[in-house]
């Protein structure tokens, strides 16, 4: 059996400096070979031999649901690549500024023929520091990508004062406090910061530790995206917890954009982890608690009008 | 007598060291289009190469009596004729091509995104555009033409005709069609590990499901009253004899074992379906009796079938898998 190859999602509005960051990565000297998903729209002059044009194509499950979504393009073009599998280490899939990384990112879960050759590595979205606030005023897309990157570039700080650079932190953080941010100037970030993140190996989440700024605890408004932290001390009931949390992702699916934790059950030495994306939920046991280690259990939604009482009730009521 | 159960010894091996995308029996030549570009024929033992797509690779082929049709990623849609010569038929200017189909009489179609293109045996190009992306072509079985599947359905298409093509409606991605032998019925392979039918007659839907993976090949049995599947952990096979075609009737199995089919080919003229599995192993199996006869024993480390197909006469059956392994097996 050979290894899946690592998939990187490049998300970020028109502007923010994407193209320059793909560039980056293709021309180091890191002796890698890509294979590169651009959409057909995109920036143009990619500096790679394999890159291959995408439509973004959103197509619906069969189930009715609206956030249950893949791009059928992308299940196009990974067969298609499959077939010179020993052309390319890893793949990375450009999306347009205005695309929703859910359905790019959903596709890698669903379908069995991708999920079985390929393993979505992360979704590392570049934002603009001058221009991010205005963005998140008129374009829903741009707080999306946010919400759901696990790595945030925050480009071009040296047009921004330092105070402007502290406020449109806090403003990422209100949204979500768990990514990995790096402050760039023109996309100059190392490779290992974007690449080789296995952001959605439950074995490789560690821990789930937000960096609230100190306006992370900021007011709701209504259609606003925010993340809802939860942490108990003890044990929890797996009998009680997994039929909530199954429950709440099957009715809440549409508004929860991306949610994991780690979770101590009664009488389980094993640490349990989870992580899920909209509607799909993964969980496993992992390695053991520590000794010394504080037994307690940790999640996060981040999301669209979530209701934080009703969680952290519902949470609450699953203790052992 | 008792028949025999294993015809492995008369298998002749090529070896084509790339994942094989079809193969078939061109002008009577045994054939592989392989995912490097190139189209691999073997005469008398020994085999010839031609690169059909130089520096780049193919990613879909539609075979038929004269030579192999190829798409490559570097947008070209070449033909390589049984004697080894190569002419492109079209430049789709480095867009990749999502599929290819020919039709026995020599004309080709094919689709980038939503737009497709049937060129007739006279060279003369057509194109018309589909809701979404074409990602199955087949050309009916008589006249000029040709049906088209993308997401929520199939568009059918007079590539002669000015008219807008006609629409078959049905929610979801549609990734395969083929058109039955006597022209009455259109199936299609779906996202959602299903088929689904239509009776050209009167658009009844049809609904054939139960597959735990995507069925991606369909094939006709030589009387039309039979259309093997691959997709599950045996050949699945619905029954269109009658003018309902499958509807209220269970599918017949065959070759049941614990790996999933990937290709199947139905003899050209007897009740006989090869089988191909992930795992490279190959069945026949007789559709009268469900006997069943090894073409090949499973090899570790080289995929799964991907190319099966059978040569007019039906004497002769080529394979090729995802790791390169081919070859040729002669009828006793
Ligand atoms: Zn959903």
């Amino acid at each position: 059996m050979t290894d899946k190859i690592p998939v990187t999602v490049l998300t970020g509005y028109l502007g923010a400096g994407k193209t320059t960051l793909l560039n980056r990565i293709l021309t180091e000297p890191h002796g890698k070979r890509f294979a590169v998903i651009v959409n057909e729209f995109g920036e143009v002059g990619i500096d790679n031999d394999l890159v291959v044009g995408a439509d973004e194509e959103v197509f619906e499950m069969n189930n009715g649901c609206i956030c249950c979504t893949v791009r059928g393009d992308l299940i196009r073009i990974i067969d298609g690549l499959m077939k010179r599998r020993g052309k390319f280490d890893a793949i990375i899939v450009e999306t347009t500024g205005l695309a929703d990384p859910a359905p790019v990112a959903q596709t890698f879960f669903v379908d069995e023929d991708v999920a079985a050759r390929t393993k979505l590595d992360a979704v590392v979205t570049v934002v603009d520091a001058k221009w991010l606030g205005e963005r998140l005023k008129d374009a829903p897309e741009a707080k999306n990508q946010i919400a759901f990157a696990d790595v945030i570039i925050l480009n071009k700080t040296d047009l921004v004062t330092a105070e402007e650079l502290a406020a449109v932190e806090a403003k990422i953080r209100a949204i979500n406090p768990y990514a990995v941010l790096h402050r760039t100037q023109r996309s100059a970030v190392a490779l290992d910061a974007v690449l080789g993140k296995n952001a959605f190996d439950l074995d490789r989440i560690l821990d789930v530790e937000p960096d609230f700024l100190e306006s992370g605890h900021h007011h709701h408004h209504s259609d606003d995206i925010a993340s809802v932290a939860v942490t108990v001390p003890g044990d929890i009931d797996p009998e009680k917890f997994m039929p909530w949390i199954n429950e709440f992702t099957q009715v809440e699916g549409p508004n929860i954009l991306r949610c994991k934790g780690i979770l101590s059950f009664k009488n389980e030495p094993k640490r349990f982890v989870f992580q899920g994306v909209h509607m799909i939920l993964d969980g496993d046991l992992q390695r053991e608690w520590n000794p010394g280690e504080t037994r307690q259990s940790k999640m996060v939604f981040i999301g669209r009008d979530l209701k934080r009482a009703e969680i952290e009730k519902a949470v609450e009521a699953c203790r052992a | 007598m008792n028949a025999p159960t294993s015809l492995t010894s008369n298998v002749a091996p090529i070896a084509a060291e790339a994942h094989i995308v079809a193969a078939g029996f061109p002008g009577g030549v045994p054939t592989l289009a392989l995912a490097t570009g190139t189209v691999l024929r073997i005469v008398d033992g020994v085999a010839h190469e031609t690169s059909a797509h130089p520096d780049a690779g193919l990613l879909t082929a539609a075979f038929d009596r004269a030579g192999v049709v190829t798409g490559g990623y570097d947008g070209r849609i070449v033909r390589t004729s049984s004697d080894g010569s190569c002419e492109t038929l079209a430049d789709e200017k480095g867009r990749w091509i999502d599929a290819i189909a020919s039709s026995p009489n020599g004309a080709v179609a094919w689709s980038v995104g939503k737009r497709v293109s049937a060129r007739d045996d006279k060279g003369r190009v057509r194109t018309t555009e589909t809701p979404s992306t074409a990602q199955g072509l087949v050309f009916a079985p008589k006249g000029y033409r040709v049906a088209a599947c993308h997401y929520n359905g199939v568009s059918l298409w007079f590539p002669n005709v000015e008219a807008a093509p006609e629409a078959l409606t049905w929610k979801g991605s549609h990734l395969d069609v083929v058109w039955s032998p006597d022209g009455k019925f259109i199936v299609t392979s779906m996202q959602e590990s299903t088929l689904h039918g239509w009776r050209l007659a009167d658009k009844k839907d049809m609904r054939m499901s139960g597959y735990p993976a995507k069925p991606r090949s369909l094939s006709w049995s030589h009387d039309g009253e039979w259309l093997g599947t691959s997709g599950a952990d045996a050949a699945i096979i619905w029954p269109f004899k009658d003018k309902d075609g499958p509807m209220g009737k269970a599918p017949r199995e065959c070759g049941v074992r614990p790996a999933k089919v990937t290709r199947v080919a139905f003899h050209p003229n007897a009740l006989v379906l090869a089988i191909g599995y992930e795992d490279n192993c190959i069945l026949l199996c007789r559709l009268t009796d469900a006997s069943e006869l090894l073409v090949r024993a499973p090899v570790k480390g080289m995929g799964a079938i991907t190319a099966l197909a059978w040569d007019k006469q039906g004497e002769r059956m080529i394979f090729g898998t995802a790791e390169g392994d081919a070859g040729v097996l002669t009828l006793p």
